[in-house]
């Protein structure tokens, strides 16, 4: 039963790093730029709803909250897009990625000055209430977010393979230069990944936070949640659940069963050996460069 | 503007291009030389961080600026020069040769795990150097025995030819080891410059292809980049450790990795100065901030620093990708060529992203 | 004397099949091209010599040393040098370091020497210049030595290319489309050079190229390939005039109208 409860709440923490990865992957797809800022995003848009919702600030009801959440995420994804990220347009890879990293620390810093370094609890009624499956115990939220989850992977997945959208974004990443020729308006469409980053960091963000104590170094299970998209094989997105599932799955196996102070090594080890021997995750999507 | 009429490759070959070059760099050498008589014990020790930062900084520019490949693991190898440094001064080993074995044995131990490392590119060679930072924070504490785990370590008393270098005691000793460290590693890394595997690096960073077309081993040549880069990240690590007095886990935290490279892209990526204009920044940035705030009448504001320094670096990643260095040498042609400086001489080329991803 | 010679070589991309069944070899000393239309597999051919591809049947060997037993790397270190079809220079380097990057085969000195630039790592370093600048010299890069590559002009870049596989000293040199992309007169210049290397320096080229007045000029013989197998080979004009070369140029109708035109160049 132990092994049960174990693997139940892995797994509704692995969808936590599931989504944030998931929103990687689609950057990554899109736009074939690494985000390492979306950890700090899904901290963003925690703080957002907090904002939103608790009654020391503005004190909205969270069902009323959560689309102006998503709304507002959304629209911080595209000015981020507008401002800054369009500018890198042609860049390399890695370039990028330090930009993110940068992006990260000052998102870090602006969530600070607004909602103070202290944590805080979200007001969210999934805290309200388990679930008893005989002697397995789920929170209201662990299933919240294994549901959500899920949906999400099937739409976004279901987003890219059949709509035109997801087409071009998928497109634009490829080729910039053949994707303008076939008339895709590649900038347009890089803003409206970003804006659909966001949301789902928002969504991440107020799952989250619903399930524990939040503060600005939450983003740093951006890093986790890289790590598990590393694994599942970047630039996939069922890849990426996957990738974080079996993180989120491992950590509480790790510290159950191993001596304390290497438990944390877990994670870590297996993106390390997975980088070792699988160089591309679990679906391998590089070949080499022709010439 | 000055020509050079080449008569022979030794031109090319020796470190100045010309006597007006040798006598600036002189001329700064001896200003540096003569820094503990000009300025407080404060600033002096401000000093010595910044060449601190600038030999690990070095370190890191051999591997991004010269071969093109992105650590942001550098804090563990530094860790590993730090802890390598103060466990062979245990062992009874004199400083100088302590602190030169563990920048060795950090470079070999970095080259081999660069091995595995190798086939990876851009991303996920900075995931895997990531996770090596995370990783190298957690063994510290898990090899207590070694490190002092969570308690840290104590720095042990330092002596060189007989002259003890403590902080406290004799600052300048101190500022001089940094100064010295920092320009034997510049004189190596300019040596590489001009030697077969200098160029290799650089051919690696710009096509691997062509590189192994010309007979370049591209895997040899990416440990050997990385094993040096870690051999003087090490060096830089083991000062940095020294110079706190007491280090443990949390010295090299994986953000001090992340640092590091930002601080490279501020100074400018691929050039020496690069590392130490970069180092300026980064050590002065956040006396520069207390300041501001004190003026400004206002309490000190938490993570500023980290906030305004990634401001800085997303300013410079957007509009001077070549770094304070790329700058000055912008203005430096401008003033060479005045009147006759065009405004879109410097323009980037437009590009188009490019991958050769499948799906 | 045969320098390099390809025997029964198949290369299969998946269900592929670019090069099929294919034999060639190239003497000593001479110029050698490879025609046919695009896709026919030459470049294929090129990466396979410099082992990035590895054939599924067949050897390649140079020199009587089996080239399939090598790396990528090991391949110029015997004298084998060339150049890329979409031009592959360091970009953030000048023409210069280009070029001495083709040095690196003659690579002698140690890393701790260059460390220390000690011992050997001076005169070594003059003798890479020296050679260096004697490429400069043939191919007239004086111009451009201390430029850098990235804002050098399409043409220019192809030359530095061939430099840089000169620089190399190698004995046998492969040129993947040398001319393509060039103007008339650059690839007048581009003609000059390569009889040059032939005759003052007894490199044996072995070059991929479209342009077929090019290659009647200055190769002695051709290998015509279409869909990686051989059409046929000779001498130019006897490959030019090969029924089967037409066809795969020009189709079926076309071979009638050249038998009248018969006498005059393709």
């Amino acid at each position: 039963m132990e092994i049960l409860q174990l693997l139940l709440s892995g797994l509704a923490n692995g969808c936590v790093y599931g989504l944030v990865a998931l929103g990687f992957v689609l950057i990554y797809k899109a736009t074939e730029a690494v985000n390492f800022a979306q950890g700090d995003f899904m901290m963003l848009g925690a703080f957002v709803m907090v904002g939103l919702v608790n009654p020391q600030f503005m004190g909205l009801n969270f069902w009323l909250a959560v689309p102006i959440a998503l709304i507002i995420m959304a629209v911080l994804g595209y000015l981020l897009d507008l401002t800054v990220l369009r500018f890198m347009f042609g860049q390399s890879q890695t370039a990028v990625v330090i930009l993110t990293i940068a992006l990260g620390f000052v998102i870090r810093f602006i969530a600070g000055l607004i909602w103070g370094h202290e944590p805080l609890n979200l007001h969210s009624p999934l805290r309200l209430g388990d679930v008893r499956l005989g002697d397995v115990v789920l929170s209201m939220a662990d299933i919240a977010v294994i549901v959500v989850t899920l949906l999400m992977t099937v739409l976004l997945w279901q987003f890219f393979q059949r709509t035109k959208l997801g087409l071009a974004m998928q497109a634009a990443s490829q080729n910039q230069m053949a994707a303008y020729y076939m008339g895709i308006p590649v900038k347009r469409v890089q803003g409206a990944v970003w804006a659909l980053a966001g949301a789902v960091a928002c969504v991440a963000g107020i799952l989250y936070a619903s399930k524990g104590t939040l503060d600005i170094s939450s983003g740093f299970i951006g890093i986790k949640a890289f790590a598990a998209a590393v694994i599942g094989g970047f630039g996939s997105l069922p890849g990426a659940l996957m990738g974080g599932l079996i993180v989120g799955v491992i950590e509480p196996f790790a510290a159950r069963f191993l001596p304390s102070g290497y438990s944390q090594l877990a994670a870590y080890s297996l993106l390390i050996l997975v980088l070792i021997f699988r160089p591309h995750g679990l679906f391998a999507q590089v070949r080499t460069k022709k010439v | 503007m000055r020509f050079h009429f080449k008569t022979s490759y030794d031109q090319d070959i020796r470190l100045f291009p010309d006597g007006w070059t040798f006598s600036l760099y002189a001329a700064l050498l001896v200003l540096m030389l003569v820094m503990p008589w000009l300025i407080s014990d404060f600033y002096l020790g401000e000093m010595t961080n910044v060449l601190i930062w600038a030999v690990a900084g070095l370190g890191l520019m051999l591997l991004t600026g010269q071969t093109g490949q992105v650590s942001l693991g550098h804090s563990a190898f530094m860790a590993l020069g730090c802890y390598l440094c103060v466990n062979f001064i245990e062992m009874g080993l004199p400083f100088l040769a302590a602190f030169l074995l563990a920048g060795v044995v950090t470079g070999i131990i970095g080259g081999i795990i660069a091995i595995p490392a190798l086939r990876l590119h851009g991303v996920y060679l900075a995931i895997f150097t990531l996770a090596l930072a995370i990783l190298a924070d957690d063994m510290i504490v898990i090899l207590e025995p070694w490190t002092g785990g969570v308690n840290g370590y104590f720095a042990p008393e330092i002596w060189i030819f007989g002259v003890e270098v403590n902080r406290w005691v004799n600052p300048s000793a101190w500022y001089y080891l940094a100064l010295g460290t920092s320009i034997f590693v510049a004189l190596l890394y300019r040596n590489l410059l001009r030697s077969p595997l200098g160029r290799a690096f650089a051919a690696v960073r710009d096509s691997e292809i062509s590189a192994q077309a010309m007979g370049v081993d591209v895997a040899r040549t990416k440990t050997l980049a990385f094993g040096l880069s870690c051999a003087f990240a090490g060096l830089g690590g083991a000062l940095m450790g020294l110079f706190a007095g007491a280090f443990n886990n949390e010295t090299f935290n994986f953000l001090i990795a992340i640092q590091l490279l930002m601080m490279i892209i501020i100074g400018g990526l691929g050039f020496i100065h690069g590392a130490f204009l970069g180092a300026i920044v980064i050590a002065f940035l956040p006396q520069f901030l207390s300041i501001l705030t004190d003026q400004m009448g206002s309490s000190s504001i938490p993570g500023l620093e980290v906030g305004v320094f990634g401001m800085i670096l997303i300013a410079f990643i957007l509009f001077e990708p070549m770094g304070l260095y790329g700058r000055w040498l912008k203005i430096r042609t401008w003033l060479e060529l005045f009147p006759f400086a065009r405004r879109d001489m410097f323009r980037r080329q437009k590009t188009y992203l490019k991958t050769e991803r499948l799906r | 004397m045969s320098l390099l010679t390809l025997e029964n070589v198949t290369l299969k991309f998946g269900g592929v099949t670019a090069v099929n069944n294919l034999s060639m070899s190239v003497n000593e000393g001479e110029v050698f091209a490879l025609v046919g239309p695009n896709g026919a597999g030459k470049s294929t051919v090129f990466n396979m010599i410099s082992r990035f591809y590895t054939p599924v049947r067949g050897s390649i060997t140079f020199d009587g040393q089996d080239l399939l037993k090598l790396r990528p790397h090991e391949v110029p270190k015997l004298g084998i040098a060339r150049t890329f079809q979409n031009i592959e220079l360091f970009e953030r380097a000048t023409v210069l370091q280009n070029l001495l990057v083709g040095r690196h085969r003659h690579r002698k000195t140690t890393l701790v020497e260059e460390l220390f630039f000690a011992g050997r790592a001076r005169a070594e370093e003059r003798a890479h210049r020296h050679a260096v600048e004697e490429v400069i010299d043939f191919l007239d890069l004086q111009p451009y030595r201390d430029k850098m590559i990235a804002g050098l002009p399409y043409g220019v870049r192809k030359v530095v290319e061939l430099a840089r596989a000169l620089a190399t000293k190698p004995r046998l040199l492969l040129l993947d489309e040398p001319a393509s992309g060039l103007s008339v007169e650059e690839t007048q210049d581009m003609r000059w050079w390569i009889d040059d290397i032939r005759r003052q320096m007894g490199i044996t080229v072995l070059m991929v190229e479209h342009d077929m007045g090019l290659v009647g000029k200055v190769c002695d013989r051709v290998l015509a390939l279409a869909d990686g197998a051989e059409l046929a080979h000779g001498t130019p004009a006897e490959v030019q005039s090969h029924p089967a070369v037409i066809e795969a140029y020009l189709g079926t109708a076309a071979i009638s109208k050249t038998a009248n035109a018969k006498g005059e160049r393709v």
